[in-house]
């Protein structure tokens, strides 16, 4: 076996061929550890590496380094989200390094929401770099054990690379080079935005398996079980970037109020399953967010545990 | 005073250098000339005030110029002498065409419509 | 050129409230082009005011000039022989007006009129759009004549980004996503292979990052520095 990037959890668990199975945890909007802990318990053994967000929809909540190391002291394994919107390039190398640190080895690197659709929109925004260059600077880090100025580092930082994906958003035709872009400058991992149009879906995997793209990296798609009706409908009108076909408002209407979320979880499931067969999908990543509670249940049914040990 | 100077320097006569554009030394480069050099009133004497001062900083200009397209600065070049100093005329004269003939024929090749 | 609204009446008036005699000072440049600080909005700010003023019982004098420019020292010399004649004056050129004219009218209070936004240019008539963000290191050619820096609300290099639907930006309804209309036009001309590869890390120092900044043309220089 070659040699590990990082030593991760989902490194290992992708690396030796099984299907994996990741989560998100939204830190508070405070320093309720409390409060986070009692969502990890969820999480715990349920999943093979849980996302930490960063100010998620420029919404401000505990920074995603703190909660991230907090998650690595109750034993789950994060993957450290970090946006461009907040940082320049030396904050955010600090931060890696920092990371590192800390005990925490995977990363996900984003652009970040636009901070006009968060709760604090008269802040300035830094995009010092974007999302295709933090990748490539946390490889160079990394593999170079260099700083973006070619200083030797003293202890490099071992992270799993991470980045995301939107098969769903415009222009169609260009969002899979996008994709092989963002492998070529390093991502080891790729989450998918959450999926509901399988037909999309379906056929975008086709172009990423034809250029060999989930043989460079491992694909999880994206799944985000729908709790009613009404959050299919808002989603659908007003989140950019989402593609939900009339057929699931339908079929989430077409149950009663209180049955919805459950037609909702079943939908979900149903995605699961297929995804295990689909070619080049090499795991799931669940966005069960505010409803943390509801994921030992969806991991239990999707048949997916018990969660490897590699 | 009937003092010789070199035959291949051609001289555009001016009423003050002052009224030399930097397109002026350009296009004399740009159409083949091995060198090109301004002669002007001693700094201080300009009939016109600053003419002269105006014109070293245009030189200065194309040098630098010409230096970024890898062309040696010294084949434009700015001299200060005053009217009655026919020998040093001469002496410019002569100086000018040794310097050009040190550095050889103009990297510049004419395109000619054959 | 540089483009400026004018400011909320509410907040000039609130700047002279203790003013009795102020002089409302034009441009000729920009400010003219983009029709908020030019002879004719010169003339309608001061019969606002004027209006505004009497409304509340307070008259006040003001009068109307109009410079060429107000970011050269040699027109904004030209109302020295005046300027004293007024409590205060308001400057509708863009920033750099009245900061000229604070630097040479020391003892004088110059108060902007105008709220100075970016450099743009006319789409259509009446309506005016942010084009360039003065980064000092345009590679335009880079992305098919788009500038990215100050045309993606997040300054993508690798753009779109997730939330780009139909061509529009999820910032802003009436904002084109720039990143959508270079990566058609590339993919329309066969060149994907421009967009692909890291771009190099941005040098923000020729950008106002690196502190303010200056031009100079040292062939234009009279005398030193």
């Amino acid at each position: 076996m070659s040699e590990l990037k990082s030593g991760s959890n989902l490194e290992k668990v992708l690396k030796a061929g099984y299907f994996a199975f990741t989560g998100e945890c939204g830190p508070p909007k405070g320093a309720n550890v409390a409060i986070l802990k009692e969502k990890f318990q969820y999480l715990k053994g349920n999943v093979d590496a849980v996302n930490v967000t960063d100010n998620q929809t420029a919404v401000v909540r505990m920074s995603s380094l703190a909660a991230s190391r907090l998650m690595v002291e109750e034993g789950l394994e994060p993957n450290f989200q970090m946006v461009c919107r907040d940082r320049n390039r030396l904050a955010m190398m600090s931060d890696i390094l920092g990371a590192h640190a800390l005990g925490i080895r995977n990363m996900l690197c984003l652009s970040g929401d636009h901070q006009s659709f968060g709760n604090h929109p008269q802040a300035k925004n830094v995009h010092d770099i974007d999302s295709m260059q933090l990748i490539a600077l946390v490889k160079k880090m990394r593999d170079q054990g260099k700083f973006l100025n070619d200083e030797v580092i003293d202890v490099a930082p071992k992270m799993f690379v991470g980045a995301a994906c939107n098969p769903f958003a415009d222009p169609y035709e260009f969002r899979v080079h996008r994709l092989a872009n963002k492998i070529t400058a390093g991502a080891d991992f790729i989450q998918t935005q959450c999926i509901f149009n399988m037909d999309r879906f379906r056929d975008f995997m086709k172009k990423v398996v034809d250029m060999g793209l989930d043989k460079r990296c491992h694909i999880l798609a994206g799944v985000t079980p729908m709790k009613n009706a009404g959050m299919a409908n808002f989603m659908k009108k007003f989140v950019p970037g989402m593609d939900i076909p009339d057929d699931l408002i339908n079929r989430l209407k077409g149950v009663d109020k209180k049955n919805q979320s459950e037609e909702g979880i079943c939908f979900a499931l149903e995605q699961i399953e297929e995804f295990k067969q689909m070619q080049g999908v090499a795991g799931v990543h669940l966005m069960a967010i505010e409803w943390e509670h509801k994921v030992p249940e969806i991991a239990q049914r999707a048949k997916v545990l018990p969660r490897p040990v590699v | 005073m009937r003092l010789s100077y070199p035959s291949n320097v051609k001289i555009i006569q001016l009423p003050c250098t002052g009224r030399i554009d930097i397109i002026h030394l350009l296009n004399a480069v740009e159409n083949g000339a091995d060198g090109v050099y301004v002669a002007g009133c001693l700094e201080g004497e300009c009939h016109f005030i600053q003419g002269n001062i105006k014109a070293r900083k245009k030189v200065e200009y194309v040098k630098k110029t010409l230096t970024e397209l890898g062309i040696e600065p010294e084949r434009v070049e700015m001299f200060n002498l005053s009217s009655a100093q026919g020998a040093r005329f001469a002496e410019i004269a002569r100086e000018m065409v040794d310097r050009i003939r040190q550095l050889g024929p103009t990297p510049v090749k004419k395109v000619d419509a054959a | 050129m540089i483009v400026a609204d004018r400011k909320p009446i509410q907040e000039i008036l609130a700047m002279i409230k203790a003013d009795k005699k102020i002089l409302i000072l034009g441009c000729k440049g920009c400010v003219t082009v983009c029709n908020v600080g030019g002879v004719k909005e010169s003339e309608i700010l001061a019969s606002t005011l004027k209006i505004a003023r009497k409304q509340q019982g307070n008259d006040i004098d003001i009068d109307v000039r109009v410079l060429e420019r107000q970011c050269d020292n040699e027109y904004v010399a030209q109302i020295k022989d005046i300027v004293n004649d007024y409590e205060s004056v308001v400057s509708l050129a863009c920033g750099v007006g009245p900061q000229f004219l604070s630097e040479m009218y020391r003892g004088k209070k110059f108060y902007p009129g105008v709220n100075t936004t970016f450099f743009g240019g006319a789409v259509q008539h009446g309506i005016w759009e942010e084009r360039c963000a003065g980064c000092g290191t345009c590679s335009i050619h880079d992305f098919g004549g788009f500038c990215p820096i100050a045309r993606c609300a997040k300054s993508l290099l690798h753009g779109p980004c997730g939330g780009s639907s139909k061509g529009i930006c999820e910032v802003n309804p009436d904002t084109i996503c720039v990143w959508d209309a270079i990566v058609t036009k590339k993919m329309e001309a066969g060149e994907i292979e421009d967009l692909m590869g890291v771009k190099g890390f941005k040098d923000w120092r020729t950008s106002r990052d690196g502190g303010p900044r200056r031009s100079i043309r040292e062939e234009l220089i009279q005398g030193n520095i």
